[in-house]
């Protein structure tokens, strides 16, 4: 793990411990902006809890000039501003690291630890002499340490008054109490500390070709230029956003110049389970349809998402996964329904999952989404997690291919139905072993009965064994080829390793940092992050070519090493695994001090 | 739901409609159900006003969930779409696949187990949003394919075959949509295709959720003494509230004479819906009014047929939310998709 620094210019981590409710969400990702615009790599990671007001949440920043922004696990630098949790937050500074603190009230004893060195700011004392309404007082209090911050780590102070101005727009009332609680906090510190810190800032040029967004709004961005006309949801955490993110693209995108008619309908269902039934509703009559929820929505989706697997109607679902079972812990992060969704439903059913690392990829494989389903009839569920959706990522500017034209799949438009003698829908299938698909409404000989109930290929009831054997198992074929359609895994390989580290989703930063790390103290490991569920043949062969892999992910049971010994012939134990679990992103940590401490065995 | 086929032949003096279709243009395979199902009268009321009106058959969309009802849309137009969905569920997927093609005619066909037991949520929400469809419920009060439990609208006091008294009030499917801002509640007996056809025109017409409970007795395990779904037991108490007279948009109604206890309702696409009213006063468009003289009758034990309640002056889900009026399905792609310059201007806010 990364050494404690001297000097530590661009490398360091802080975590600010906050009481949620107070509006110290906005000063965070306010400093995490600012360092992003100084160009340096930079992630912020939200640890809040379910609650409106009361509670403690977290919120991290970490910098890395090398691009390593997989969350850390010791910080340089705590802002303790909760004192409810004073006792555990002071325990993870790292030793030789600092702790700022309302010095307001005298110290509370919890805080003296002494291999750290503690930056008292009288912060409340300060914002309850310069400003009056009670409400403000607390809000500004924020913008304080912030300005603390910006002294101690070197921030740009240019640059965070610009996005104060940005934010604020023609609010003159507002920027100017914000600036002057900046400026309180910077003078403060200016004052009494010797700033810069040891570790802080110096600007670099790693961004410019960067954009800083979350998953739910990339996701969303991807529906609207997959051509995404109807969504159907039902409020969740921590999917909400993608709706909120698609809407307020929609009000701006859609919504029809010259008649001022709205080229879209989001509707918000009863519950999830509508939700999927408006999806296959929607995509039955041919628009492009999405919804999004987690777990808990996934659970109640399973009966319908069988009925659209059997009756081959397109589906895309993003699920944005949080800690289960059950409730469980809504805001914190997991990658748990795995096996719920790839096998979602009763009966034999599989589903073809895609699994982004981050927003850029949310944005890219949400417009796959729909042109796999689309070419397999299918569903396809998009697995993004609380930490890629929620958390703003420093990511490579999306990029649009104008030439890109929807892939509709296999649907008779009316000049081929005239033409044919009778339409008959689970008949002659392709090299993909998908089926034309008629839209109703198009032509008179298109039309037939949909159905969940038993049917043969033509299309019709039976309750023939050797009928309904001819379809379904057409069905696993389908799913079989569309693994030539899905990403393929991401693979590095190192000169002379013999050891595979695997992991998916969200993971892929800290364990692709983690893989540098172990170089770096002679452990060789080939890396592969799995981006889609039915396995490409390349999958298979990575686990073959190594003697043993290692499968990293976050659940408790190891839901990708069960799907992996499931869908491959590879021998379950050459597969170890790697569970974190407890609801934080994944850190390098994890991952090097597991496999440090097997290899020293 | 095993389809068998009927026989094609068409004698040369049945009367065409205006597509020149004859009836038997909207029939569909031959009906599994059990012989005398009320459910199979309401899949012929269903064939006569799809061809009196003159529909097109491609642009019909037949939905349904999971129950004896539900198997009748494979019995009348074959050659309209249709999805046999899931039990309970059709309300849903009704309401997705209308947002994504309003130019369809939706007909829903759901039981009372579908509809006001596991999809009754479903059926509220349709409701509320006003999806334009008709949504018939052949309401029998009991469970038919899983043989003879009862449902959700069964009587207090009504008997299971084996003499077990129902104890649980039961759910109304008017009453209840008069509770949450329904725009079109009939009721009607499935042995009275009088009635019904011209209610199921007027439902076809509305410009929004049609919602059409039809008593249609299961002579299996709901047709004796002691039960309130019978046919017997219909005939006897039911009374008419209205009557109604449907009126195409491009007929010209000749003679129109202001009658006393007739209502004349202009339909959104100009044909008129004409109701009688027997009860002196009756008016299918005042709520309050409806809700009391439904009351009044229901405690005498009638069951009040008609078209109960009518409100044409309420926009669908599409009026709402001011989509285009042709299927957003069709919007072409090029019209969706802001481009790549877009993208790149809309980054600048992602720094």
């Amino acid at each position: 793990m990364r050494q404690p620094v001297n000097g530590g210019v661009n490398d360091f981590a802080i975590k600010l411990a906050n009481v949620n409710g107070t509006g110290s969400a906005s000063a965070n990702s306010l400093l995490m902006q600012a360092v992003f615009r100084m160009g340096i790599p930079v992630s912020g990671k939200n640890l809040f809890p379910s609650n409106i007001q009361g509670l403690p949440t977290w919120y991290e920043i970490r910098v890395n000039k090398d691009g390593h922004t997989a969350r850390a696990l010791d910080y340089d630098l705590m802002v303790a501003m909760n004192a409810q949790t004073y006792e555990r937050d002071v325990h993870e500074v790292r030793s030789g690291g600092f702790l700022l603190y309302d010095s307001s009230w005298p110290l509370d004893p919890s805080l003296l630890r002494g291999d750290v060195t503690l930056l008292g700011v009288p912060l409340a004392r300060m914002c309850n002499e310069a400003f009056g309404n009670p409400r403000e007082r607390i809000l500004l209090k924020n913008i304080a340490y912030a300005g603390s911050l910006v002294a101690a780590l070197n921030i740009d102070m240019g640059i965070v008054e610009d996005l104060l101005a940005e934010k604020f727009a023609g609010k003159k009332k507002l920027i100017d109490a914000n600036r002057h609680a900046l400026d309180l906090g910077y003078g403060y510190a200016k004052k009494h500390f010797e700033c810069p810190l040891p570790f802080h800032l110096e600007k670099m040029d790693a961004n410019s070709d960067k954009i800083l967004i979350d998953g739910n709004t990339a996701a969303a961005l991807g529906c609207l230029y997959a051509g995404a006309t109807v969504a159907a949801w039902y409020p969740i955490t921590p999917a909400t956003s993608v709706m909120d993110a698609f809407k307020s693209l929609c009000e701006k995108y859609r919504r029809d110049p010259v008649t001022g008619k709205n080229n879209y309908l989001i509707i918000q269902a009863e519950d999830e389970l509508a939700a999927m039934g408006m999806v296959i509703g929607a995509m039955w009559n041919g628009a492009r349809a999405f919804t999004s929820t987690a777990g808990p929505g996934i659970s109640l989706m399973n009966e319908l998402l069988g009925l659209a697997y059997y009756a081959e109607v397109p589906v895309v679902l993003i699920d944005v996964q949080r800690v289960g079972p059950s409730t469980g812990m809504p805001t914190r992060t997991q990658q748990g329904d795995l096996m719920a969704c790839a096998y979602a439903s009763h009966g034999d059913t599989k589903h073809i999952l895609l699994i982004p690392q981050n927003p850029a990829e949310c944005f890219e494989f949400a417009v796959k989404a729909f042109d796999i389903a689309e070419r397999f009839q299918m569903p396809v569920i998009m697995m993004s997690d609380l930490d890629i959706g929620m958390n703003d990522w420093v990511v490579p500017r999306l990029r649009w291919d104008d030439a890109y034209q929807p892939d509709r799949g296999s649907v008779l438009d009316a000049a081929v139905l005239e033409k044919m003698a009778k339409f008959q829908r689970y008949f002659s299938d392709d090299e993909h072993n998908v089926t034309p698909r008629t839209l109703p409404g198009v032509h008179a000989k298109g039309a037939f009965l949909t159905r969940g109930s038993g049917h043969n290929k033509y299309g019709v009831y039976t309750e023939v064994p050797d009928e309904y054997q001819e379809v379904v198992d057409r069905l696993a074929r389908k799913h079989k080829a569309s693994a030539e359609f899905v990403p393929k895994p991401e693979i590095w390989r190192r000169e002379g390793a013999r050891l595979g580290i695997v992991t998916l989703g969200g993971c892929g930063p800290a364990v692709t940092e983690a893989v540098e790390i172990l170089a770096a103290q002679g452990i060789e490991a080939d890396y592969m992050r799995v981006r889609a569920f039915p396995f490409d043949a390349s999958v298979q062969a990575f686990l073959y070519d190594h003697d043993f892999s290692y499968i990293v992910e976050q659940n408790r049971d190891a839901q990708l090493r069960s799907l992996l010994t499931l869908e491959t012939c590879v021998p379950k134990d050459r597969l170890r695994s790697i569970l974190v679990y407890g609801g934080f992103p994944l850190s390098a940590k994890h991952v090097v001090d597991r496999i440090v401490e097997d290899v020293q065995r | 739901m095993p389809s068998i086929v009927k026989p094609s032949a068409t004698h040369p003096s049945l009367q065409r409609n205006a597509l020149g279709m004859t009836i038997r243009d909207y029939e569909g395979s031959m009906s599994t159900l059990c012989a005398g199902c009320g459910h199979d009268s309401v899949t012929a009321a269903i064939v006569r006003a799809l061809w009196e009106i003159s529909a097109k058959p491609h642009m019909i969309a037949k939905m349904s969930g999971i129950g004896c009802s539900s198997k009748t849309p494979a019995y009348f137009v074959n050659g309209a779409h249709g999805f046999n969905s899931a039990h309970g569920r059709m309300p849903p997927i009704a309401t997705g696949a209308n947002a994504a093609n309003r130019e369809l005619t939706y007909i829903g066909i759901s039981g009372d187990g579908d509809s006001l037991s596991i999809g009754l949520g479903h059926l509220c929400h349709a409701i509320r949003r006003n999806v334009r469809m008709t949504y018939i419920i052949e309401n029998n009060g009991v469970y038919g394919l899983t043989k003879g439990q009862f449902s959700a609208s069964a009587d207090v006091g009504s008997k299971s075959k084996r003499g077990e008294a129902n104890r649980m009030a039961p759910i109304d499917p008017v009453e209840l949509g008069l509770s949450i801002g329904a725009t079109f509640l009939a009721r009607s007996f499935s042995g009275d295709k009088e009635q019904l056809v011209p209610i199921l025109k007027a439902a076809i017409a509305h410009r929004g959720f049609a919602l059409v409970d039809v008593i249609s007795p299961c002579v299996t395990f709901n047709d004796h003494a002691g039960s309130t779904k019978s046919y017997l037991h219909t005939r006897q108490h039911q009374i008419k509230a209205t009557e109604t007279d449907f009126v195409p948009a491009a007929t010209e109604v000749l003679a129109h004479i202001e009658q006393e206890g007739v209502t004349s309702v202009t339909m959104h696409d100009g044909s008129v819906v004409r109701f009688t009213a027997t009860p002196k006063g009756y008016d299918p468009t005042d709520r309050r009014a409806v809700v009391t003289y439904l009351h009044e009758r229901e405690s005498e034990g009638e069951i009040v047929t008609g078209l109960l309640y009518l409100d044409e002056t309420v926009g669908d889900v599409h009026e709402m939310n001011q989509t285009p009026e042709t299927a957003l399905a069709r919007v072409p792609y090029e019209k969706l998709c802001p481009g790549a310059a877009e993208l790149d201007r809309m980054q600048a806010e992602f720094r």
